[in-house]
């Protein structure tokens, strides 16, 4: 019962970055129906932003809380990731757009690769620590020399993320720019005639997603305390799998997604073994698929067209 | 016989000479259209005449590879089509169009979006009494209503933007007789008393040519024929062509 109580609170926390990361995935797909390859390393770069920053702000400019560092430092960190993944669309994607279908695919994983090389020539290649930025831990029950404990990093990763996820979800379904995404994503010639400029719409998709994958890269340098230049892979992998598993295109779909496979993960290395962590995740999403092809809550094709 | 009403001055919407390609195949040969400030204006062709490759080249996608599209004397050729809207001119296109995972009233948002739906209220409340079905489905999504009511919407979220130009692919496709009557009866009446300019294509030529101040006839990417609707409506080839001595 110990046992399942703390898997169940880190596999959420890891779940959170992993949806955070999957939205990024699910957007771009949905609306441009490609696979941003590069969305990984987006969300690697974002760590290594927020760690720079972070040093920054505690170091050179002497701010003492913790607390107000790393809210400057997560505001940052999706500013200037917004602005990576905005520049990488423009330079990358939006020149190929009309062109073959595995052009953009191509030029993703090529941007994944400089991505991923320029972090190690300029930041090298070991692991980067942050000291630790916050270490207040909950206990929750101690039986049996067993301790549950809930530490505060977790309760601000999920915290941020469901107020995130709630800011986000409002901006896609209430304001005129999230009504203008799902145009785009459902009939993009028609939204351009009813004036909707779609170039910029996808732009503006690319960024919501970087900014999420952000918030997931500083939350991920704040709870591992280390980030490391091929970080951007395995956890984007995952995310994407989350998308797929959730159902791609579908927002909620990626939320769940992520949280499934951080779940799977965590209670797979509590129960039986950490090392067949990540195989266990994989395998659960090929079965999911094989019997629903569309991920859990991807849209069921009832609309006539 | 009814005369042109607007001869004078240049036209609000002129197509010159437009030639439009799919690829190397040639859809527009040469295409040459005049629309009128407070006229409607009725395009008529078979199958594959290229009726709606010209209403969206009019809206540059595709763009016209030759020629020029002209709107207020402005050239609007090469502006890319999301402009092209804000310049009030609003399609129903071919197929409808209508977002499918929103709801009617999302759909209808999608339309107001030029004002950043300043006169949604208001607008809305237009549409709900020229067309009351769509106040009964409001909350359901585009996708799954019936034909005659995506065509409806269709309609109504073209009307949200305020056009000065109504461009209609088809309104009457799919839709029961007594409707079809209604939506004509809709378009001449905002015709008549706010002078809203309308370019409509038809497969229906006689109710349209009825409807229309002026008439083209399009077969195989070039016009062919042009006049009054009363003229078209009453020359032999339209007739044998179009009407079949079908209604009178
Ligand atoms: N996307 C496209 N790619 C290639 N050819 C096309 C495309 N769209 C239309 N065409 C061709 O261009 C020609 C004109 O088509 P268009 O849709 O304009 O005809 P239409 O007059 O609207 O016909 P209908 O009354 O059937 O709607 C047709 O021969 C059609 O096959
Ligand atoms: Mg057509």
């Amino acid at each position: 019962m110990e046992i399942f109580l703390q898997q169940l609170i880190n596999g959420i926390t890891l779940g959170s970055i992993y949806g955070l990361i999957a939205i990024g995935y699910t957007m771009v797909f949905g609306i441009i129906g490609m696979v941003n390859f590069a969305h990984g390393d987006v969300f690697m770069v974002s760590a290594f932003i927020a760690l720079i920053f972070f040093l920054v702000l505690t170091t050179w400019l002497g701010i003492a809380s913790v607390a107000l560092a790393l809210f400057l430092v997560l505001i940052i960190a999706m500013v200037l990731t917004g602005l990576l993944s905005w520049s990488i669309e423009r330079i990358a994607y939006r020149p190929l757009r009309g062109s073959f279908r595995l052009a953009p695919l191509i030029s993703a994983i090529g941007m994944s690769i400089v991505l991923s090389n320029f972090i190690q020539v300029a930041q090298g290649p070991r692991n980067k620590p942050t000291p630790p930025m916050v270490r207040d831990v909950i206990v929750l029950t101690d039986s049996n020399g067993y301790a549950v404990t809930l530490s505060y990093k977790q309760i601000i990763i999920m915290v941020t993320t469901a107020v995130l996820l709630a800011a986000f979800w409002y901006v896609v379904q209430k304001t005129p720019l999230g009504r203008a995404q799902r145009a785009c994503e459902q009939d993009r010639k028609m939204a351009a005639l009813l004036g909707v400029n779609v170039d910029r719409t996808i732009s503006l998709t690319f960024v919501m997603g970087a900014a999420l994958a952000a918030v997931a890269g500083t939350m991920y340098l704040m709870y591992y305390g280390v980030v490391n230049f091929s970080d951007g892979f395995v956890p984007g992998v995952k995310a994407f799998t989350a998308a797929v598993l959730g159902g791609i295109g579908s927002l909620p779909g990626a939320v769940l997604g992520g949280l499934l496979i951080g779940l799977i993960e965590t209670f797979w290395s509590g129960y039986f073994s950490i090392d067949y962590k990540d195989v266990a995740a994989f395998s659960i999403l090929a079965i999911v698929l094989i019997f629903m092809p569309q991920g859990i809550l991807g849209r069921p094709e009832v609309e006539k067209v | 016989m009814t005369s042109v009403t607007n001869g004078t001055g240049s036209p609000l919407l002129a197509v010159r000479g437009v030639k439009t390609f799919y690829g190397n195949i040639i859809a527009l040969k040469g295409v040459d259209v005049d629309v009128h400030a407070g006229e409607i204006v009725t395009l008529i062709g078979a199958n594959g005449a290229g009726k709606s490759t010209l209403m969206m080249t009019i809206f540059g996608s595709p763009q016209a590879r030759e020629g020029a599209i002209l709107y207020e004397g402005r050239d609007i050729t090469r502006m890319p089509p999301h402009e092209i809207a804000r310049l009030r001119i609003a399609q129903s296109p071919e197929g409808r169009r209508i977002f499918p995972r929103m709801t009617v009233l999302e759909n209808l948002q999608m339309g107001a979006g030029l004002d950043d739906l300043k006169y949604f209220d208001e607008d809305v409340e237009k549409m709900f009494t020229l067309f009351p079905r769509l106040k009964e489905r409001i909350g359901q999504r585009g996708g799954t209503l019936s034909g005659g009511e995506q065509q409806m919407l269709a309609i109504a979220r073209a009307l949200m933007a305020r056009p000065k130009l109504l461009m209609l692919d088809e309104p009457s496709l799919g839709l029961a007789p007594l409707i079809v009557k209604q939506i004509f009866d809709a378009i001449k009446e905002l015709n008549r008393s706010q002078g809203l300019t309308v370019f409509l294509v038809e497969q229906n030529a006689y109710h349209a040519l009825k409807l229309a101040h002026r008439a083209y006839v399009m077969v195989n990417g070039v016009i062919t024929m042009s006049g009054s609707g009363r003229e078209l409506l009453e020359s032999p080839e339209v007739r044998a062509a179009y009407l079949e001595g079908g209604r009178h």
